[in-house]
Formats: structure tokens, C-alpha cells, sequence
């Protein structure tokens, strides 16, 4: 087990053009599950490539293990990844696919099988292992390829979207599946994912990314309680974080915490006056939409996110009075997007 | 009435390939084995059965084992350098770089460029007088300057050399299929070799070529047609010669049943060509079954 460490890490693809990662320090805990979370085009994938040394840094450094691996080879770092497409072998069977690391690293022939058999059996697929991948289902196919990585008990794993080939339902056994799985072998993981549920699910620490920069590291807790910048604040949670300009900063707060003036308070609320224009039933809870009305905030749009057990719906077209908690409102600056310190409201 | 005219329309519209298969392919063919069996001579209306009598005559002749032998070797050899050179080729041409795009067409030239006019070329720089190949050698020491070599007038030579120009004129047609599969490849599949640990030479003939070699065996059955049944290069390079030393079996039917006037045994010698030709479509329609089902 190591750390993967990355050092003011940037790769410019074509000279004079924007970087696909820009300036990239980064540091993984002892058996942490990392995620990278960025929307696409944002730098994760490029970010994990270097670090598997699949793609060359234009500057910076990266360590495994507390060691300058630039000029390593992918074998060379005892890394193991899993790929978006699995990328199994299509010549070979589940067993030959889980045999090829380790014949590639000159593991004797005896301890190979053994190895790959406690592979196949941590995975649950000692019954496929005369298959093709071609006659495997999504799912399965993703177990394969986490055998293959895990066989020759690598130091570090690197997982690029690998559920986002499989269907809704299959997705949340799979990413559950994966959880355990790691929980398991306790080997540091890092993911690559443009999906904030798996994102927040699954992740020990969230790395924020966009545009090849990183806005936030943090638990999932403080990346969705504490956004560093109007970036993270929006691209996490569905619907995104309200935000309203008020003059010198924007106020920014979570669908769910802006709700109808009856709910219990914990300190001092905010009110506001809200008109509701449309609304969705989703079964567990219900989405408002509308304007704030009167003061300052007049006529910006908000959304509301309500349980679906609350009784006294507001009616489209009525304003209601709504108000969200002092200690939910986050205030960033208005050109950077960067958190600053609240402003007095009201 | 839109039901009677489907019922024709589409025998109507096969009929073209039909003829053109029949009259083609069919009616030579059976003519052929007419011929074989028979004592024809051109300029002459004279038909009369003679049995196997014509190929009986072809195995006794030295010059035809040697034709036999000479067929074989000119296609295995020409073979092997055109998968060689093909998927060198491709796996250049596959890369991104500055002028790929003119080096493809300049690799494609020797395949749409006539035959004939490529190797009338090839005769010029191999011929024993002014060979430019030769006038090279000589300048820069390599070879006698009173004995260079014979490329054409030299039994090894000569096969050699109509082996290599014969290599030149196919090898555009292989790479650019193989080109094709190499191309097909996800690029995931060799980056996951390498951070398994695998180095080049294990990603190339564990993964990459085994990955291929629906697309190399497509690519060597066209070649073997292509090459067991041509004559081009050897008409015009050596005609066979020199001694029958580069003779193969559709030359030899050629200068034989044509030249020769004895068309029964040009016949009888041609339909040697038969079994491999069977054997290589047999294995192509297996190919395209296997894809099918793939």
C-alpha cells in the first residue's frame, strides 16, 4: 500500500492552448478511496492517465510510495486500473484475462493459479472462468476486470468511470459491490467519476475538479456542507444550490434548506417572501419553483425542496412565506466565486 | 400486381451477376477440364477424348515439377514479406504524424498504378546493362565492377527478384486491410497491457496480433489468390526463364496452351491450380461464417 502524491501537476495537450490539468497538488491517505469529481472535459481522466503514467506530465511531479515516478513505466509503479471499457482482452478467456499481469511480471507457473483463484473467488466468478468477455453481462465483465487488477496485489488502484457502462439498476448493486470490495482488500483507490452520487457515496475525500483545476478537497460532508467556491456549491446536489446576487457578494443556499416559515428553526432564520410558479411530485419529495418576492432579492429565481410528507403544499402563484437558516447560507465572492466571510442580511 | 412484379423483380435483378459469374467464370472453368481431356490445338476445330492422357504428360515433364515447385515458393515467400512488411507498414501508418497522409498514398501508388507499367519499370533498374541498382552498387564499392550481379539473368537471383517486385506490386493492398485492424483496436486494450506490466514485444504477439488474426488471415487468403494465380511480374521481368528457373504454373499454362499452341495441355496444367484455389476459398468462407457469428 502507498500514497500517490501529485506536485503542481499540468498537462498541456497542444502548446498555447488551455491545460487539460493545470497546476495539480494532490495526496491520497493510506488505504483512502479518493474520488476525482468533475464534469466532462474537466481534467479527471487526464489526471489519472499521468498518474498511471499512460499520459506524460508537461510539468510537475508524481510520487507512489513517497517516490518520483515520472520516468517510470506503467509496469514499473505497481499500479493496476480499471478502464471505462474494462478493456479485456476479447482474445483470451476470464481466467486467461486474469493470468496475463501476472505471467507479464514473471510470477511462477504454480503460484499464478493459485492467485488467480483467489482472485476469481474474491470477485464471486470461479464459475465464468472458461468464458469470453464477449459472452459476459456489463456486470460481470466489471468483476473480470477488478480480478485482473487485483491479482498481482497492487499498491495503488485506479478506477476511470468504470459503472458508467451499465444500466441505472445495475449501477447502485455495482458501485455497493465495489464499496465492499474495497473495503476488503483496504488498498488505496482512486475513482474517477463525473457522477456526484457515486462521488458522494463511495469517496473517503472528493477531489472537485473543473476545467483542470481542483476547487475543493474534502469528505463528502464538506464538499456538499462547505463548498469551497460557487463552483462546488452548484455542480454538487440535485437540484443545485441557490444562488442570488445581492450587490457586493452572492448568497448561496441548498434546495433543502429553504423551506415554508412553519418548520422548526435551529437559530435565527432568514425570511423570505416566495411565489411559487411550478412545482414537481417525485414521489419522495416535491421540487418548488419560483421568485423571491419583495426587498432586494425581488424577482430572482429560487428552487425549494420539500419532503413529499409535507402537508400544506403551497399553491402556484401565492407567495408563501419561506426562510432558510442563518447558519445555511454561504456567501462567495461575486468575480472569483470563492467563499467570503457573511454579509447581514434582511 | 405490386406482388407480380416483386416476384420478378428481384431473379431481374440478380441476373446480371449471374450471367456475368456464368459466362466468366463458369464457361472457362468447364472448358477447362473440356480442354484437359481432350487433344485441342489452337488454329485447329479437331476435338478427341484423350482421357487424362494431357495429365499424364504434365506430371512426366521436369519442367512442370519445377513450375510446381517454383509456384509454391514464389507465393510462400512473397506471402511471408507482404504480412511482415504489411504490418510494419500499418503499425507506422497508424501513428499520428506530419505527412502521413502523402506517405499512405505514396505506399497505395505501386497497387492502383497498372502492373505492367510498375514492373516494365522494375525491368529497366534490374536490367543487366543499366541497372540503376547496379551503377549504385559499383559506386559505392559494394559489388565487381566487371561482374555485378545478374538480377534477372541468375536462377537464385532472378526468383529473388521477381519474388520482391512481385512483394511490391501486393504489399499496398495488405496493409491497407491490415491497416484497417489495426486501426479497430481499442486503444484501452494496449494500455492495459502495459500497466499489467507487459512490455512491447509481449503486447504485440499476446494481444495485439492474436487480436488480429481474423484480419491478417483475410488479408494472406487475397494475397494467396493474388499471387498464386498471377504471372504479370514473371511475364515481364524473366518470362520464366532463365532455364525455366522462374517458370510457374500460370506462366507455364500461358507460354504452353497460348504461345505453345497446345491448349490441351496449357489446360490440363492450369487446372493444377485447382486444389489450392479450393482450399483458399474454403477457408474464406469459413472466415466470413466466423465473423458472422462473432
Amino acid at each position: 500500500m502507498a500514497v500517490v502524491q501529485t506536485r503542481a501537476l499540468t498537462k498541456v495537450f497542444r502548446a498555447g492552448q488551455a491545460g487539460a490539468v493545470v497546476g495539480v497538488d494532490l495526496e491520497s491517505r493510506e488505504g483512502e478511496f479518493l474520488v476525482l469529481l468533475g464534469p466532462s472535459g474537466s481534467g479527471k481522466t487526464t489526471l489519472l492517465r499521468m498518474i498511471a503514467g499512460l499520459e506524460e506530465p508537461t510539468s510537475g511531479e508524481i510520487l507512489i510510495g513517497g517516490k518520483v515516478v515520472n520516468d517510470r513505466t506503467p509496469r514499473e509503479r505497481r499500479i493496476a486500473m480499471v478502464f471505462q471499457s474494462y478493456a479485456l482482452y476479447p482474445h483470451l478467456t476470464v481466467l486467461g484475462n486474469i493470468l496475463f499481469p501476472l505471467k507479464a511480471q514473471g510470477v511462477p507457473r504454480a503460484e499464478r493459479a493459485t492467485k488467480a483463484q483467489w482472485a476469481a473467488d474474491l470477485l464471486g466468478i470461479g464459475h465464468l472462468l472458461e468464458r469470453r468477455p464477449r459472452e459476459l453481462s456489463g456486470g460481470e465483465r466489471q468483476r473480470v476486470a477488478l480480478a485482473r487488477a487485483i491479482v498481482r496485489e497492487p499498491s495503488v488502484f485506479l478506477l476511470d468511470e468504470p459503472l458508467s457502462n451499465l444500466d441505472a439498476k445495475l449501477r447502485a448493486s455495482a458501485r455497493q459491490e465495489l464499496e465492499q470490495f474495497q473495503r476488503r482488500v483496504r488498498t488505496t483507490m482512486i475513482y474517477v467519476t463525473h457522477d456526484q452520487v457515486e462521488a458522494m457515496a463511495m469517496g473517503d475525500r472528493v477531489v472537485v475538479m473543473n476545467n483542470g483545476i481542483v476547487h475543493q478537497i474534502g469528505t463528502p460532508t464538506e464538499v456538499y456542507d462547505n463548498p469551497a467556491d460557487s463552483f462546488v456549491a452548484t455542480f454538487l446536489g440535485s437540484p443545485p444550490m441557490n444562488l442570488v446576487e445581492i450587490g457586493e457578494a452572492v448568497v448561496g443556499f441548498r434546495p433543502e434548506h429553504f423551506v415554508p416559515a412553519e418548520f422548526p428553526s435551529t437559530g435565527a432564520r432568514v425570511p423570505f417572501s416566495f411565489r411559487v410558479e411550478s412545482q414537481e411530485y417525485l414521489g419522495s419529495e416535491r421540487i418548488l419553483y419560483g421568485k423571491l418576492e419583495g426587498g432586494r432579492f425581488s424577482g430572482k429565481r429560487v428552487v425549494s425542496r420539500l419532503p413529499a410528507s409535507y402537508a400544506a403544499v403551497p399553491a402556484d402563484g401565492a407567495p408563501r412565506a419561506f426562510g432558510v437558516d442563518g447558519a445555511h447560507l454561504k456567501f462567495f465572492e461575486i468575480g472569483t466565486g470563492l467563499r467570503r466571510d457573511p454579509l447581514p442580511l434582511g | 400486381m405490386g406482388m407480380r412484379r416483386q416476384r420478378w423483380l428481384g431473379p431481374a435483378m440478380l441476373l446480371p451477376a449471374i450471367f456475368y459469374v456464368v459466362a466468366l467464370v463458369g464457361v472457362p472453368f468447364l472448358l477447362a477440364f473440356y480442354y484437359a481431356v481432350g487433344d485441342v490445338k489452337v488454329g485447329s476445330t479437331d476435338y478427341h477424348f484423350v482421357g487424362l492422357h494431357n495429365f499424364a504428360s504434365v506430371l512426366e515433364n521436369p519442367a512442370f515439377r519445377r513450375a510446381l515447385q517454383n509456384s509454391i515458393v514464389f507465393t510462400f515467400c512473397s506471402q511471408v514479406l507482404v504480412l511482415i512488411g504489411g504490418n510494419v507498414l500499418a503499425i507506422v501508418l497508424k501513428e499520428a504524424f506530419r505527412g502521413r497522409r502523402l506517405l499512405r498514398f505514396l505506399i497505395l501508388l505501386p497497387w492502383v498504378a497498372p502492373v505492367s507499367i510498375g514492373t516494365i519499370g522494375w525491368k529497366w533498374l534490374l536490367d543487366s546493362l543499366y541497372s540503376v541498382i547496379n551503377w549504385t552498387l559499383i559506386h559505392l564499392h559494394l559489388v565487381d565492377k566487371f561482374s555485378p550481379p545478374m538480377w534477372l539473368g541468375q536462377p537464385t537471383l532472378a526468383m529473388i527478384s521477381v519474388i520482391l517486385v512481385h512483394t511490391w506490386h501486393v504489399l499496398p493492398f495488405s496493409t491497407v486491410i491490415l491497416l484497417a485492424g489495426w486501426t479497430a483496436i481499442p486503444k484501452d486494450i494496449p494500455e492495459a497491457a502495459a500497466v499489467d506490466g507487459a512490455g512491447y514485444f509481449r503486447t504485440l504477439f499476446q494481444v495485439t496480433i492474436p487480436m488480429l488474426l481474423p484480419i491478417i488471415n483475410v488479408a494472406l487468403l487475397f494475397g494467396t489468390v493474388f499471387t498464386f494465380t498471377d504471372m504479370t511480374v514473371i511475364y515481364i521481368l524473366t518470362r520464366g526463364g532463365p532455364y525455366d528457373t522462374t517458370q510457374v504454373l500460370p506462366s507455364m499454362a500461358f507460354f504452353t496452351g497460348i504461345l505453345g499452341s497446345d491448349l490441351a495441355e496449357g489446360a490440363a496444367i492450369s487446372i493444377f491450380l485447382l486444389p489450392v484455389l479450393v482450399l483458399v476459398a474454403w477457408r474464406m468462407l469459413r472466415t466470413a461464417h466466423r465473423t458472422e457469428m462473432a
